[in-house]
C-alpha cells in the first residue's frame, strides 16, 4: 500500500468531483434544498390546510328525533356546527364532502333520558376525511356535555354528590429527562435518514468514478499508470465515503436547522388553532454523537458495495441500473427499525443496517447497551472489510474491468 | 526493449468456449526500433498491445520490457512505459496541465519536476495556447497532444501505441506519425499497431503480421516482399493472412 499514491488518486477524485455539476447537485445543492422545502414548504402548506379545516363550520343533517325538539333545537343553536335540512340521500351527501357528518338522534332520546333509560346516539361520518373528522369529534363533544350534564341533573335529583360519578381523576406526567423524549420519539426518524443520506451520497461517486470512467475511456488510461491497483481503488473508494458522509452531515445539519426554524415560525401560532408544535424536541447530545460514530462502518459498507457493484457496469446507466434496486435492500431494514415493539437482541445485532437503525434508536433515548454496541461495531467493521476486500479483488480482475 | 516469448492469453467464454485472443506470439524490438503490429480488426493486436502494457495478465508465455517480466513485475514494467491508444481518454473535467502533472505524480514525479517537463513538452507539442484549459473542451488535435505529453512525463524507454490514428483526421494522424518518429530518434523502443498499411510501410522498422491470434509473419519490408513475391503491403498481408490475392 502507497499512502502517497492513493492521496493522489483521492485529491485528482475530489478535484473532478467538485468540477461535476451533478455532483455538486446530488450532494449538496438538492440535500441542502430539500430539507427546507420539506420543512417549510410542507410544515407551512400542513398548518394552512388544518387550520382552514379547523376555522370551517361545518354542515350537518339531523336524523330522527323528531320526538326530542329539545334536543334537536339545542342541536341548530350551537355555533360549532351548522345543522343544514335533511336529504333522504345523506349519505350520498357525506361521501360527496357535501355534508360533513349526519347525527342519527334515536327514536324516544328526550323521553330515554328523563325516564334513565338508554339509548346510543350514532354519529356518521366520512373515516379519513379532516374535515368530516372534525365535524364528528364537534357532534360528539356535543353529546358528551349533553351526558355530562343529564347524569349532574340526575345526581342532583337525588341529593347525591357530583362527585359520585368521578370519585377521583387521574394525570399523566413526565418522568423521563426531555432529551431522552425527545430521542425516544425521533429516534426512529433519525437513523432512517441517515442511513438513506449515507446510501444516496455514496452513489453518485461511486458509479462515476467506476463505471462513468469506464465508458470514458479513462480507466484504462489510469491503469496505464505504475501505481497498485489497490491504491487506485482505495484512493476512490475514499473519495466514495467522502461523498457519503459530507452529503449526509450537510443534510443533518440542514434538516435539524431547517426544522428548528420552521417549528418555531410554523408551530407559534399552532396552539391557538390547534396544531401540536412542529419543532424538535431536544435530543441527548452524546446520543448524537454515539449514531455518528456507529454510522462510519456503515457508510464504509455502503461505499464498498456500491463500488464494486458499479464496478461491473459497462456504463453509468448500466450502474444505476444495478444501484438503484439496492435502494429497496437497504430501506426496508431501516423501515423495519422503526417498527415500535421491535427489541434489539444478539441476532438482531449481527443484520446490517437493521442493527444500526435499533442501536441508533436506543442511544438517542439515552439506553446505552454496550454489549449490543460493540456487536454491532464490530461486526459492521467486519462486514465493511469485507466489502472494500472485495472491491480490491473485483478490481484486480480483467473480466471485471475490461468487461466487453 | 521488448521481449515477448510465446506469448498467450485466452479468454474464458461460457457460449464459445476458450477464445485464443493471442496465441504463443514471439517478437523481440530494440530500442530505436519501430516494430509494427499489423493485423485486422479482432486479430489480437490491442490483446498483445495490452499484455505488453501489463493491462492483462497473460495465460502462458511472458514478456520483457526493459527488463522487467510482466508477469512478476507488472507496475515497474508499467513506469517504463507509455501507453497511447484511442481507448485512453482524457479526464474532461480536469485541464491539459492538470492531466499532465496527475501522471507525472502517479508515476513517482516531484513537482517541480513535473512543471519543467510539462513546460519542455508544451515547448515540442506547441500546447501554450491550451494548457490550462478543460479537456473536454479540446479538438481532437488538442486531445492528442495532450495524451502524447500524458505518456511522455515519465520519460518512458518504451512507448507502445495501439491504433493511435483510428478516427483521426490527415492533420492529426500525421501529427502522431511524426510524434512516432521522434520517439524513434529518441532511442526509444516503439511498438506500433495498426490495420493502416501506409503507416507501416512510413513508420516500421520491422512488422509482424498477426492474424487469429498468431504471428504468421515477421521481417522488414523487403525480407516480408521477397518472402512473398508481392510489392505491395497490402497483397503481403492477404497471402500471409492466407486470403485470396486479386
Amino acid at each position: 500500500m502507497n499512502f502517497s499514491h492513493i492521496r493522489t488518486v483521492y485529491l485528482k477524485e475530489l478535484k473532478d468531483l467538485l468540477r461535476d455539476k451533478r455532483t455538486i447537485r446530488s450532494m449538496i445543492i438538492i440535500p441542502m434544498l430539500v430539507m427546507p422545502a420539506l420543512a417549510f414548504g410542507v410544515g407551512s402548506i400542513a398548518k394552512n390546510v388544518y387550520s382552514k379545516a379547523r376555522a370551517e363550520i361545518p354542515s350537518v343533517m339531523i336524523l330522527g328525533g323528531e320526538d326530542s325538539p329539545a334536543v334537536l333545537a339545542e342541536l341548530r343553536r350551537s355555533k360549532k356546527f351548522r345543522v343544514v335540512p335533511t336529504v333522504a340521500d345523506w349519505k350520498h351527501s357525506i361521501s360527496e364532502k357535501k355534508i360533513r357528518a349526519a347525527v342519527q338522534v334515536p327514536e324516544g332520546f328526550a323521553a330515554g333520558l328523563a325516564a334513565g333509560t338508554t339509548g346510543t346516539v350514532v354519529i356518521h361520518y366520512y373515516e379519513g376525511e379532516l374535515k368530516s373528522g372534525f365535524a364528528a369529534a364537534e357532534l360528539e363533544a356535543f353529546f358528551r356535555g349533553l351526558r355530562e350534564r343529564t347524569v349532574q341533573a340526575r345526581l342532583a335529583e337525588h341529593n347525591l354528590p357530583a362527585t359520585l360519578m368521578r370519585p377521583f381523576e387521574t394525570k399523566r406526567e413526565n418522568a423521563a429527562p426531555p432529551d431522552r423524549v425527545g430521542g425516544n420519539a425521533l429516534g426512529g426518524i433519525i437513523p432512517y435518514f441517515i442511513i438513506i443520506l449515507c446510501f444516496t451520497g455514496a452513489m453518485y461517486p461511486a458509479m462515476d468514478l467506476t463505471a462513468g470512467e469506464k465508458e470514458r475511456g479513462t480507466m484504462e488510461t489510469l491503469l496505464c499508470s505504475p501505481v497498485a491497483r489497490v491504491n487506485i481503488v482505495l484512493g476512490k473508494f475514499c473519495m466514495v465515503l467522502t461523498s457519503a458522509l459530507a452529503s449526509m452531515t450537510l443534510s443533518l445539519l440542514t434538516m435539524t436547522a431547517s426544522f428548528a426554524i420552521g417549528g418555531a415560525l410554523w408551530g407559534g401560532g399552532g396552539k391557538e388553532a390547534g396544531v401540536s408544535r412542529l419543532n424538535l424536541p431536544p435530543i441527548d447530545p452524546a446520543g448524537i454523537l454515539g449514531v455518528l460514530a456507529m454510522v462510519l462502518p456503515v457508510a464504509v459498507l455502503f461505499s464498498a458495495v456500491i463500488f464494486t457493484v458499479s464496478l461491473f457496469a459497462k456504463s453509468f446507466k448500466e450502474a444505476q441500473s444495478y444501484v438503484g434496486p439496492m435502494m429497496v435492500v437497504v430501506i426496508m431494514p431501516a423501515v423495519v427499525g422503526m417498527l415500535p415493539g421491535i427489541d434489539l437482541n444478539v441476532r438482531l445485532a449481527l443484520v446490517p443496517i437493521l442493527n444500526l437503525s435499533l442501536v441508533c434508536r436506543e442511544m438517542l433515548s439515552g439506553v446505552w447497551h454496550w454489549q449490543y454496541i460493540a456487536i454491532i461495531f464490530g461486526s459492521t467493521c467486519l462486514y465493511a472489510g469485507l466489502a472494500l476486500a472485495w472491491a480490491v479483488k473485483m478490481f484486480n480482475r480483467e473480466d471485471v474491468i475490461f468487461r466487453a | 526493449m521488448i521481449d515477448a516469448r510465446a506469448l498467450t492469453k485466452t479468454f474464458p467464454d461460457k457460449k464459445r468456449g476458450p477464445i485464443h485472443a493471442v496465441d504463443r506470439v514471439s517478437f523481440h524490438v530494440n530500442s530505436g526500433e519501430i516494430y509494427g503490429l499489423l493485423g485486422a480488426n479482432g486479430a489480437g493486436k490491442t490483446t498483445t498491445l495490452r499484455l505488453l502494457a501489463t493491462l492483462l495478465r497473460p495465460t502462458g508465455g511472458t514478456a520483457v520490457v526493459s527488463g522487467f517480466d510482466i508477469g512478476t513485475e507488472p507496475e515497474k514494467v508499467r513506469a517504463q512505459v507509455g501507453f497511447l491508444a484511442a481507448s485512453t481518454a482524457l479526464y474532461g473535467r480536469l485541464t491539459a496541465r492538470e492531466m499532465i502533472a496527475y501522471f507525472g505524480r502517479l508515476n513517482g514525479l516531484e513537482d517541480a519536476e513535473i512543471a519543467v517537463r510539462t513546460g519542455r513538452l508544451a515547448d515540442e507539442l506547441d500546447m501554450h495556447a491550451f494548457l490550462d484549459r478543460r479537456c473536454d473542451t479540446f479538438s481532437t488535435g488538442m486531445k492528442q497532444k495532450t495524451s502524447i505529453a500524458r505518456t511522455l512525463i515519465h520519460d518512458p524507454a518504451v512507448m507502445i501505441f495501439d491504433e493511435p490514428t483510428l478516427g483521426l483526421d490527415v492533420m492529426t494522424a500525421r501529427a502522431i506519425v511524426r510524434f512516432v518518429h521522434e520517439c524513434k530518434a529518441r532511442r526509444k523502443t516503439v511498438v506500433y499497431s495498426t490495420h493502416v498499411m501506409s503507416e507501416v510501410e512510413k513508420l516500421c522498422d520491422r512488422i509482424g503480421i498477426i492474424h487469429g491470434g498468431k504471428l504468421l509473419a515477421e521481417g522488414t519490408l523487403p525480407e516480408l516482399r521477397a518472402r512473398y513475391g508481392e510489392q505491395d503491403l497490402e497483397e503481403i498481408f492477404v497471402r500471409a493472412v492466407g486470403g485470396d490475392p486479386l
